[in-house]
């Protein structure tokens, strides 16, 4: 079923793509070919291939049960927030608070979770900012 | 004689203190990559990249860096998969077979020399054979045109998704994916935007360290989230002794020709577009079986079961950087990520690197014969340090290795929107992976798309728009021949090949 669900997405993607490529405006200098040609290949290319995977789909794959998912999701979330985070808060401080949740989630229990979270956002903080002087986000206190 | 003056330069630039240090950092961080499982030769790269990249390291310290890395995971692999029955990487996972049931009868220590001196073996003269190798296909490369190469890319997609992957049309369906998001942005030779949305972030296109980092780095985290708790990628190497780490002679002269046949077979699979070093370990250790398991030893712990797929992946790894040196066509996941690397650094990679920048290559070249003896002390008298590294729960590394994939991106452009497209990427490999669609064809798309499209509009501008110029050459008939069969006599004669290819969790791709 997910393979069919793979190959449907693909083809309604593919459809999608090659309309996008027939909109492209054509520039007044241009080649024989132009823009659009190589994107409508791989549209065509990417229609078949996922036509073949809706017909011929694979055996169904191992999906985690909901509760697992819905975690996936969450961390998908918190590294969204942490993206989001990283410019206001500084480095240091939205490292240790993702890291932590992260280590966390993956089963340490909380209190070592925080120490580790700490641990390696000040690690990364030396050795890539103080020894290898790579820019990290810059917080309102300065790291 | 040419190639051997060139090779000496090449020695007087790896020769450099930073070049060496560089060199020894990489072997280092490479085996201990390597060795942790979860973490291979191409995400491991693939996270060092961007950081590499905004630390501003130059073309040749950076390349020798992440080269070094990737010989050196190919080292570390075994290490796991001898004490844990866990591979550390996917090309080690043939290791596992003899590896570990020689750790059990209390050989570990044995059983990690002789591996050990099997890698050195297999990457030292796969790195003569690039040498010797790499500059006859520059000779063949400088004869191609834009129709050549445009036919050239098709048959790295082609066999890449016939030979390597369990399912073709999964294969097709991750390189026009791949292909689709390199088309995103301003149109090189016209200038009009396309697939942009309006979205003025995406007129420079997606960058493509980013979605490496995502798919490669990010998505192993969720993986890794998904298995939590699971016997998974957990095991205890504090019970076994290494026991001595000196193979006695007897053995090394027993496996000697079984070393020799892998190294030869599995460069010959390294140089193959599609096949990477996970393939050469099992042609050659299946080989080895087929020839000289007379007495059904081979699973029981046969050093000979050790030697082979050692020397096979190794060399293996040598031999994918002869195309992806000489032609800018990887054919293994950790080569595309190298071939990434190049591109950030605007080095453009094929015989025209041979000519104007030697340095680079012949530099590269040299640090790797240096690597490897470096890698050879490493990984047999200072093997222990290694092991007591795999004690590090993944619970601990995995958010380590989630937030230094911020860092190198964040490193690169500082900017939110590129990390929101990674964890995109991150999401969109996790799924790929769980519905065993593989990723190395997506970065290929991703990273050659533009330059096979210019290739093809070219052709095209030279022939003024008759499409027959793509096949008109014998050398562009020859490629496009053996891209078709590539991908077609897999699917007709493969069913009984690729059965025997071990199903592994989650891996479509060669690493």
């Amino acid at each position: 079923m997910s393979d069919r669900i793979l190959g449907g997405l693909g083809l309604l993607l593919a459809i999608f793509f090659i309309w996008q490529a027939t909109l492209i405006k054509e520039s007044f200098i241009s080649d024989p070919v132009g823009p659009k040609i190589f994107p409508i290949i791989i549209g065509v290319l990417f229609a078949v291939s996922s036509l073949a995977i809706l017909f011929r789909p694979d055996e169904e794959p191992e999906w985690p049960e909901f509760s697992r998912l819905f975690e996936v999701g969450l961390t998908i979330a918190v590294m969204i927030a942490y993206a989001y985070a990283l410019p206001t808060a500084g480095f240091v401080v939205s490292t240790a608070v993702a890291a932590a949740y992260l280590s966390w989630r993956l089963g340490t229990p909380p209190v070592k979770a925080v120490i580790a979270g700490v641990v390696i956002a000040i690690g990364i903080y030396v050795v890539f900012h103080l020894i290898l002087g790579l820019s990290l986000a810059r917080g309102p206190w300065g790291f | 004689m040419d190639t051997l003056s060139a090779l000496a330069n090449g020695f007087s630039i790896a020769l450099t203190f930073q070049n060496l240090g560089l060199a020894l950092i990489g072997c280092f961080l490479g085996t201990i990559i390597g060795a942790l499982p979860g973490l291979g030769p191409s995400n491991g790269v693939a996270i060092l990249i961007p950081l590499a990249f905004s630390l501003g390291l130059p073309a040749t310290p950076a390349l020798i860096l992440l080269t070094s890395v990737y010989y050196g995971a190919m080292y570390g692999g075994r290490i796991s998969s001898i004490l844990l029955n866990i591979p550390g990487d996917e090309p080690a996972l043939m290791t596992t077979l003899d590896g570990y049931p020689m750790a059990k009868k209390g050989m570990a220590g044995e059983a990690l020399a002789l591996s050990g001196i099997a890698s050195f073996v297999g990457a030292f003269f796969a790195t003569w054979g690039l040498v010797f190798l790499a500059p006859q296909l520059v000779k063949v490369a400088l004869l191609f045109g834009p129709a050549e190469y445009f036919a050239l890319f098709a048959l790295a997609f082609a066999t890449l998704g016939g030979i390597a992957s369990r399912n073709q049309a999964k294969a097709a369906l991750a390189a026009g994916l791949g292909l689709g998001i390199a088309m995103i942005g301003v149109d090189g030779q016209t200038g009009v935007p396309r697939f942009t949305f309006g979205e003025v972030h995406l007129y420079d296109g997606i960058d493509f360290l980013v979605a490496i980092v995502g798919l490669f780095a990010l998505s192993e985290v969720f993986i890794f989230l998904e298995h939590r708790g699971t016997a998974k990628a957990t095991g205890d190497a504090s019970g076994i002794k290494l026991g001595r780490l000196t193979p006695p002679m007897s053995m090394i002269k027993q496996t000697a020709p079984t070393m020799a046949r892998s190294t030869v077979l599995g460069f010959i699979a390294g140089v193959l577009p599609g096949a990477g070093a996970s393939l050469g370990s099992f042609i050659a250790y299946s080989v080895e079986k087929r020839l000289v398991d007379k007495h059904g030893t081979f699973g029981t712990g046969d050093p000979r079961g050790v030697a082979a797929p050692e020397a096979g992946n190794n060399a293996a790894a040598g031999g994918a950087l002869v195309p992806m040196l000489a032609l800018g066509v990887p054919g293994s996941g950790t080569t595309a990520v190298l071939l990434a690397m190049l591109l950030a650094l605007n080095i453009t990679p094929g015989p025209l690197l041979f000519t104007n920048n030697p340095d680079v290559v012949w530099g590269l070249i040299a640090a790797l014969f240096i690597g490897n003896l470096m890698l050879l002390v490493m990984n047999i008298p200072m093997v222990s340090l290694f092991v007591r590294v795999l004690l590090v729960p993944p619970r601990y590394l995995m958010p380590a290795v989630a937030m230094i994939s911020f860092v190198g991106i964040y490193g690169i452009s500082g900017s939110t929107f590129d990390l929101m497209v990674m964890v995109f990427f991150g999401v969109l490999g996790w799924v790929l992976r769980k519905l065993d669609v593989p990723l190395v064809p997506v970065i290929l798309g991703v990273l050659l798309g533009n330059q096979m499209e210019a290739n093809m509009r070219r052709a095209m501008t030279i022939s003024d728009g008759d499409w027959s110029a793509l096949f008109a050459s014998p050398l562009s008939i020859g490629l496009w021949l053996f891209a078709f069969f590539g991908f077609i006599l897999p699917i007709v004669a493969g069913r009984f090949f690729r059965s025997k290819l071990p199903r592994t969790d989650s891996e479509a791709d060669p690493d």
